[in-house]
């Protein structure tokens, strides 16, 4: 089949490096992946066409971009499946890291962020003569977020990094993850601690992003939440994040609809007063426009309050 | 820019070998430095899916029983002292990795399990899932970030250099990202640079397979041995090569036939499936050949494994299955043919992963070591057993790091002049010099990797193998006339596509040159017009040495028998 890649290009060397499209048509075969067709072009057409790759199985993370808007491994993505019609693909590099060149970006900061995390397994001193014995079911579960393969492409369409660079980041929390859940791993609650502090795990907004790009199924934001929870059941100092979750529940039970200026107050408090400042400008707007819902006393439990209060019950014993 | 500092130990290749040897190293107190031409996590160890060996005592497993059977599946081309050091020390491999936080599989008391692999009668294969390379790969990486080695990524090495004694005294590189040359300096190498599947179209190896290591030592005077022996893996994909676990017949999925025949049974009476891989590929390649395969493939059934266990332990070809071949696992067989998988020959070693003979036996490349895919030590003789090349990277990885940070405290530093960086600079220049429209690196790749899968494959004879001689001869008289569209300096990978095809030509020479001299058939080398093995002439290695101008030199090499007598070979 004909198809049309139309790739983002920049070279630094170039007089006045700027980026821009250039598109090339070429025939592919129906199972051929993007990469087939990038290094089609890279060995019949256009051999400065530049980019990363190696294994062409999803297994070596070296060929991850974004195709079509979205981050994911282009060896993994079928022409077809994004150009059923033989429209045209658009092939850009990852976001959220400086660019090399052509599809090629800088790692570094992503690595940078790994390392922040002290990815290695801290596990008692001395070791046993042996192996160390855990129940298999404490460990098996390990595997998939083992399986993340650090393409980046989480990161490349994390929408917080790209508002704060600081942002630990989801590969980085998922791989935190790994250890804290690890049986092994003797140093569980400094690394909640750590996690706890402004830029770590509370300052993902669960949209879902790199859950839906990870070509591995690690599913970076599911990790993130369990690494909140185990931050809470072990009582780590409350952050705005925590405090959050815990007044919207509290709301939630007792009114049965949230009451958002009680929910804003209550997750700031008097220590995040100017936080809480920030958001007069948007106040007086609503008030302008009448869109500011009762609060407080007048904020009313619903009339079928005792059911939510059920939920909660059930919800409570079953786990 | 300025000189990088001398270190002790400078390891080429951070997959699961060079890392290992670089943190053994380390820990004997050396100064080392890694030098990789991708990120570290990017390495092909990635690929190994299916687990790796150990015969652990308290188990009730005997290391005894594992060599001879590795001895076994090398068709008696093994030396036998390497092969007990890796049998005896795996064991303790294993659970050093455990502590370094790899997730192996565990059963219901706690501790590791095992699966069954080819060519052994016990179960002793160590797995995570099928995906036990990456996740120790991700490990020996975090264990480097935890002791902070230095780590040149994205370095491309374009020769070793050696001082004025004939000694391996640093290489020459450069940085990917910049094309900026640099000298490096370093009492002691060691090459872990991997594999060289990519002589081969198709291959289940990665793009990045492509013999660099061998090579450079090659022409740097130390010798490969047994590069002939190449092996087919019996379960590939068709159309790329993509590699389908061995784990998967571990676990019970059968052969069949276009009949549906389970044709093991012809072949492989009491192993079956599970015979060596020069066996089962063989079986597959006569069975496609005398008319029995289906569109030139051989089926893989999976299906009364069931889905959840699939997913559960074989859940990446699960995926890949799916993905690549457009075929659910549990539904219906897969198509499935032998392909090009990994090279048993490389860089003569001995147990230390010294690249020369401390007797003098024979002429190598003193400091100089090697250790993994690259080397041979040999383990693996005429053909190798499904996870026990995890199980070498590991053992002779350690062991390399540890003889060069021993070694490197007995010599002076090294002295070469910054100067030697000139020539290769000067290759790189003219290459970028030359105006098109000239040769494509990526058409003469081509050309050799099908002539090679074509001649120098599962069955091979003289006249094929003396017309893939001439068109190997060919295609390196056309290298020159290469030309790059990209004259830039930054990130240029048609340069790196150029010099890697300059290294896999020279690789193919070799290959060509062992299949030719070995006139019997051993292992993966199976000769059609030599179809016996031949103990009486041939229970030795060959030694392949470099020419610039010809053929290479030939040498042999008795082999070490310690307590197997070789026997006939049944399965």
């Amino acid at each position: 089949m004909q198809t049309t890649l139309r790739i983002r290009r920049y070279n630094p060397e170039n007089s006045q490096p700027a980026t821009y499209f250039e598109s090339y048509e070429l025939e592919v075969d129906p199972s051929d992946s993007v990469l087939d067709g990038l290094i089609k072009i890279r060995e019949t057409l256009d051999d400065s066409l530049t980019l990363r790759c190696s294994c062409r199985g999803a297994i070596c993370g070296s060929c991850g971009m974004r195709i079509n808007g979205h981050a994911a491994l282009a060896c993994k993505t079928k022409v077809v499946s994004v150009a059923p019609e033989g429209e045209p693909i658009e092939v850009e590099p990852m976001n959220n890291m400086p660019v090399i060149k052509d599809l090629v970006t800088d790692m570094a900061p992503f690595w940078e962020k790994i390392r922040q995390i002290r990815p290695w397994l801290k596990p008692s001193d001395p070791p046993p003569v042996a192996e160390y014995t855990a129940p298999p079911e404490t460990m098996s579960h390990l595997a998939g977020v083992m399986s993340c393969i650090m393409c980046g492409a989480c990161v490349s369409d994390c929408p917080v990094l790209e508002v704060d660079k600081k942002f630990v980041g989801p590969a980085a929390l998922a791989k935190a993850y790994r250890f804290v859940a690890d049986p092994r791993d003797t140093s569980a609650l400094d690394r909640l601690e750590s996690l706890n502090q402004p830029d770590g795990m509370w300052d993902c907004t669960r949209c879902m992003e790199c859950i839906q790009v990870c070509p591995k199924g690690v599913g970076p934001m599911d990790r993130i939440l369990a690494l909140r929870s185990k931050g809470m059941a072990e009582k780590m100092p409350a952050t705005c994040g925590s405090r959050h979750a815990e007044v919207f529940t509290d709301i939630i039970k007792h009114k049965g609809t949230l009451d958002e200026p009680m929910l804003a107050i209550r997750t700031f408090g008097l220590k995040h007063v100017g936080r809480l400042l920030d958001m007069v400008p948007m106040v007086i707007q609503s008030i302008l426009k009448g869109k500011v819902p009762l609060s407080g006393p007048l904020h009313r439990p619903i009339s079928s309050i005792q059911h939510i209060q059920r939920l909660f019950k059930r919800v409570r014993t079953k786990s | 820019m300025t000189s990088p500092p001398t270190y002790d130990v400078l390891v080429v290749g951070a997959g699961l070998a060079g890392m290992r040897a670089a943190l053994s190293a380390h820990q004997q107190g050396a100064s080392v430095a890694i030098l990789t031409k991708v990120h570290p996590v990017r390495s092909h160890s990635n690929a190994a899916q299916g687990g790796i060996n150990a015969a652990l005592t308290d188990r009730g497993d005997k290391w005894e029983d594992h060599a001879f059977e590795t001895v076994k599946g090398s068709d008696y081309l093994a030396d036998q002292n390497a092969v007990e050091v890796l049998a005896q020390e795996a064991g303790q491999d294993i659970i050093s990795l455990e502590h370094m936080g790899v997730i192996f599989n565990r059963n219901e008391e706690g501790r590791l399990g095992t699966r069954r692999f080819g060519g052994q009668k016990r179960a002793r294969t160590f797995f995570v899932s099928d995906f036990t390379g990456q996740a120790m790969l991700h490990v020996l990486y975090e264990q480097i970030m935890q002791a902070k080695l230095p780590v040149y990524e994205e370095w491309f090495v374009t020769s070793l250099v050696k001082d004025e004694n004939g000694h391996c005294a640093g290489l020459v590189a450069f940085e990917i990202r910049n094309g900026t040359f640099s000298l490096f300096r370093a009492k002691t190498i060691i090459m872990a640079s991997g594999g060289l599947g990519r002589v081969y179209e198709p291959s289940t190896n990665a793009l990045i397979c492509t013999g660099d290591g061998m090579a450079l030592a090659y022409r740097a005077g130390a010798p490969l041995m047994d590069m002939e022996m190449v092996q087919y893996h019996p379960t590939t994909l068709k159309g790329k090569g993509l590699l389908i676990t061995e784990a998967a017949r571990g676990e019970g999925a059968y052969l069949l036939n276009k009949h549906g025949e389970r044709f093991m049974e012809q072949y492989a009476p009491t192993m079956l499936e599970l015979a060596s891989r020069d066996v089962v590929a063989r079986a597959e390649q006569t069975e496609i050949n005398e008319g029995r395969g289906i569109n030139h493939c051989v089926l893989l059934d999976c299906r009364h494994l069931g889905r959840t266990f699939l997913q559960e332990r074989l859940g990446q070809i699960y995926a890949e299955a799916k993905t690549f071949a457009n075929i659910d696992l549990a539904e219906e067989p897969l198509p499935i043919r032998p392909g090009m998988h990994y090279q048993m020959g490389g860089i003569k070693t001995d147990t230390e992963g010294r690249c020369w003979d401390t007797e003098g036996n024979w002429a190598g490349l003193p400091g100089l070591f090697a250790a993994g895919e690259t080397a041979c030590v040999s383990l693996h003789g005429g053909n190798r057993l499904g996870a026990n090349s995890l199980l070498d990277t590991i053992v002779f990885g350690r062991r390399a790091g540890q003889c060069a940070a021993e070694y490197g405290r007995t010599i002076p530093s090294p002295s070469i002049p910054e100067h030697r960086i000139n020539e290769d600079q000067h290759l790189i220049t003219s290459l970028l010099a030359r105006e098109g429209p000239g040769e494509r690196a990526a058409a003469i790749r081509l050309a050799m990797g099908t002539t090679m899968n074509r001649s120098v494959s599962v069955f091979r004879e003289q006249e094929g193998l003396e017309t893939a001689q001439q068109r190997i001869q060919e295609l390196k008289a056309r290298w020159p006339a290469i030309t790059i569209q990209d004259k830039g300096q930054v990130f240029n990978t048609g340069i790196i596509a150029a010099l890697e095809l300059s290294f896999m030509l020279d690789c193919a020479e070799a290959i060509i040159a062992g299949a030719l001299t070995r006139t019997e058939s051993r292992g993966a080398h199976f000769r059609t017009d030599y179809l016996d093995r031949d103990d009486e002439d041939w229970l030795k290695h060959i030694l392949l040495y470099h020419q610039t101008e010809n053929e290479p030199r030939i040498d042999f090499l008795p082999i070490h028998i310690t307590q197997w007598q070789p026997q006939i070979r049944v399965y």
